[in-house]
């Protein structure tokens, strides 16, 4: 929007790096290997392994991919447990996708456009970070007393009369495992969000309002395009983290609801790394690929 | 007198300075015996890292070790599964480990456990004879499973081979079992329980749970399919392919018709869901039972008329242990098999390799309620005070004869595992 940048700089960065440009990310670079590209690396090495009881046995082989889709191609058996895995942890991110977005989406609205002082803007704003102060784990177990056949909201609805016997879907559910996944991750989306709605231009919601838009059309029209950037980047946090939980699910499903995470966990806990591995290189790619069709529809790099 | 009289006095009686100078250093060994000079006392220390389920790591045991012998133990807590898997891919990262026998067949191959001289221990030959033998009151005990009498020798210190018969070495040192049963709530079901088929019984459906360690969840599964008549296995604890299919498959019927509440991995999981009365019947262990029953819950660990599946745990030594840290190690087996600690592991619920020592430790009501069966002749105390059960009750499953003489299996690893966990997953996914 500003004509201030220098035109020079993009043509003086992309021909012919400096040693100095080389040097400056070394760092990063060195840390980004060591931890990320070489582990990685190895597991996807060791997906090809075989392995026994009690071993690793260094080789080449397919068995492990293969086994993970045994009976996958017979339809007649209905889903195998790899792809309905992967069904239910898809149904998991998508359903938590769409409800932190809508309560991300407000919170992070009401914060930056009806919260006029800035003082009052990071009062509010902090205190949507107070959860955090406390671990996961805790914040989930708390819970599990409050949703149970005996616990709070069913004698209370009890209590009331509005219900004769306890509502046993609460607890140990799909409803409970979503409503964690929502306490726990809609802040990675009003975060971003928020972000990106505070750079927005306040003269153009003036503009729209001035050449006769409505509310809804100044959302929709001006301030959901804007905020596309914060958008992506906080689906793209809820739902890589929502893949990969098995934590979660665990506690409030009740250990009774699959995830691709707890497969792995199963697996490594029975020292069958390489199908572990083997698991955890697919979970990878379905991720980069949602990852990758997130961000063909905004380039992240640009906005930022 | 005249010593100390010279010692008093150097002055006067030049030639004695030497004798002074000699009992000062006598003083300055004295202090540093009994601990005074800290900095000098900790080079002296021995600290062990005991690697284990947190269920057997009690601070009490440890307190009372240290107080009787100044070797520190610093306790490792991680799960069933995960004890075997650091002591396959971390033998270091430990100087004891109490696991339970069915790991055995994937720890002793890798060599990464050192055989225990019996020779060493001085309670070895008192060892009861469930475990060398199999055998109990002269009766023998149902073998079905990872049997300790199967993999208790090694053929030699530094083996990766169970022996057949019994040699020197000991591949674990037997601490603590039980037979396990169903745990119910009999004030929720308010009806007698007396079968494994009763844990699928559709009466209580969304009220019953299921082991998630699936090497012994399926033995239970397995029990449960005896007991309903769907089929008869030659071993529970090594079933083939289409056993295994078998078992989860009515596993599988059963959770997609919502029996299950939920499934449990961990000792407070299981009190927690019986406590709250998510669940009124699950398979339980015997101190989760009783940390119920300490909450004022009513909760049996109720005895079925198929039997009881059996677990034993005991101490091993990594390979890589050595010097005073061994010495150590065996001076705490020694002393875990001198009576103490048997007799408060009696009082949880649990019972001690060597009973013997136990017996002498513990008071003759105490004895007779958890050993012989008999009513309480006054209320019958755990270890911390709480009181698990009032004068006149008598113990579930009665003596220790009818206990573990009713064993029907053990606790197992397959030689199908692998198949069998992948079919596990299959009824996690269900």
């Amino acid at each position: 929007m500003s004509t201030t940048s220098t035109p020079s700089l993009p043509a003086a960065a992309v021909p012919g790096r400096s040693i100095a440009a080389w040097w400056q990310a070394a760092p990063f670079t060195l840390v980004f290997a060591l931890f990320f590209i070489i582990p990685l690396a190895l597991i996807v090495m060791v997906s090809f392994w075989d392995f026994n009881e009690y071993e690793l046995l260094p080789g080449f082989t397919f068995k492990n991919y293969v086994s993970i889709f045994a009976g996958c191609g017979d339809a007649s058996e209905g889903l195998c447990v790899t792809l309905k895995t992967y069904y239910s942890t898809l149904k998991f991110s998508v359903l938590v996708w769409l409800i932190t977005l809508v309560i991300g989406f407000t919170v992070a609205y009401f914060l930056a456009f009806h919260v006029r002082s800035s003082g009052m803007q990071t009062l509010l704003f902090v205190l949507c970070t107070i959860p955090f102060w406390t671990s996961n784990v805790i914040r989930m177990i708390s819970w599990v007393p409050l949703l149970g056949r005996n616990g709070l909201v069913n004698q209370t609805l009890m209590g009331m009369n509005l219900v004769e016997t306890p509502i046993e879907w609460l607890l140990f559910s799909d409803f409970s495992v979503v409503l964690a996944f929502v306490h726990l991750y809609t802040m990675f989306m009003i975060v971003p969000i928020f972000n990106s709605m505070m750079r927005i231009d306040r003269s153009l919601i003036e503009a729209a309002s001035d050449s006769g838009a409505s509310g809804w059309q100044t959302l929709w029209n001006v301030i959901v395009p804007l905020s596309r950037t914060g958008i992506i980047i906080g689906s793209i946090f809820v739902l890589t983290i929502v893949m990969g939980d098995f934590v979660t699910i665990g506690v409030m499903g009740g250990q009774q609801i699959a995830s691709v995470g707890k497969i792995i966990q199963v697996q490594t806990s029975y020292l069958q790394f390489p199908l572990a591995a083997a698991n955890a290189v697919i979970l990878l790619a379905v991720v980069l690929m949602i990852i990758w069709g997130l961000t063909r529809l905004v380039d992240i790099r640009k906005e930022l | 007198m005249s010593d100390a009289s010279r010692a008093d006095s150097p002055v006067v009686v030049p030639e004695a300075t030497g004798v002074a100078r000699r009992s000062l250093l006598k003083g300055t060994a004295g202090i540093l015996a009994a601990g005074m000079f800290p900095a000098v006392h900790s080079q002296e220390k021995i600290v062990l890292r005991y690697l284990g389920t947190a269920v057997n790591q009690d601070k009490a045991i440890a307190e009372k070790f240290k107080a009787d012998t100044g070797i520190e133990i610093q306790y490792v807590a991680v799960t069933t599964d995960d004890v075997t898997k650091r002591a396959v891919t971390a033998p270091n990262s430990f100087d004891l480990i109490d696991t339970e026998y069915f790991s055995l067949k994937k720890i002793v191959p890798t060599g990464n456990l050192k055989g225990i001289d019996t020779k060493r221990i001085k309670n070895a030959d008192k060892i009861t004879t469930l475990f060398t033998t199999g055998m109990v009151a002269g009766k023998a005990v149902g073998d079905q499973g990872t049997a300790p009498k199967k993999v208790i020798y090694l053929e030699g210190e530094k083996s990766k081979k169970f022996a057949t018969a019994p040699t020197q070495f000991m591949s674990l040192i037997p601490t603590v079992y039980n037979a396990d049963t169903l745990g119910i709530r009999p004030d929720l079901i308010k009806r007698p329980i007396n079968s494994w088929a009763e844990l699928l019984n559709a009466e209580f459906k969304g009220k019953a749970a299921i082991l998630n360690i699936p090497s012994i969840g399926i033995m239970d599964a397995a029990m449960v399919v005896e007991a309903m008549g769907i089929y008869k296995y030659p071993d529970k604890g090594n079933m083939t392919k289409k056993e295994i299919d078998l078992t989860i498959k009515t596993l599988i019927e059963a959770k997609k018709q919502g029996q299950f509440r939920a499934l449990w991995k961990d000792f407070n999981e299981s009190v927690n869901l019986m406590a709250s009365g998510e669940v009124v019947i699950q398979s339980m262990w015997s101190p989760a039972v009783t940390a119920v029953r300490t909450k004022g819950i009513a909760c049996n660990f109720q005895p079925l008329k198929e039997g009881y599946r059996a677990w034993a745990a005991g101490f091993g030594l990594p390979t890589t242990l050595s010097g005073r840290k061994l010495d150590g190690a065996y001076e705490f087996i020694n002393w875990f098999l001198d009576g103490w600690a048997g007799a408060y592991l009696n009082r949880q619920g649990y019972y001690s390799a060597v009973l013997e020592t136990a017996k002498s430790k513990m008071e003759a009501y105490e004895w007779a309620y958890w050993m012989e069966g008999k009513p309480a002749t006054q209320d019958i105390k755990s270890p911390n005070g709480d009181v698990l059960a009032k004068a006149g009750a008598v113990r579930d499953g009665g003596s220790y004869e009818s206990r573990m003489g009713g064993i029907a299996c053990w606790n197992a690893i397959m030689d199908e595992n692998n198949y069998m966990v992948q079919k596990w997953n299959e009824f996690v996914a269900a």
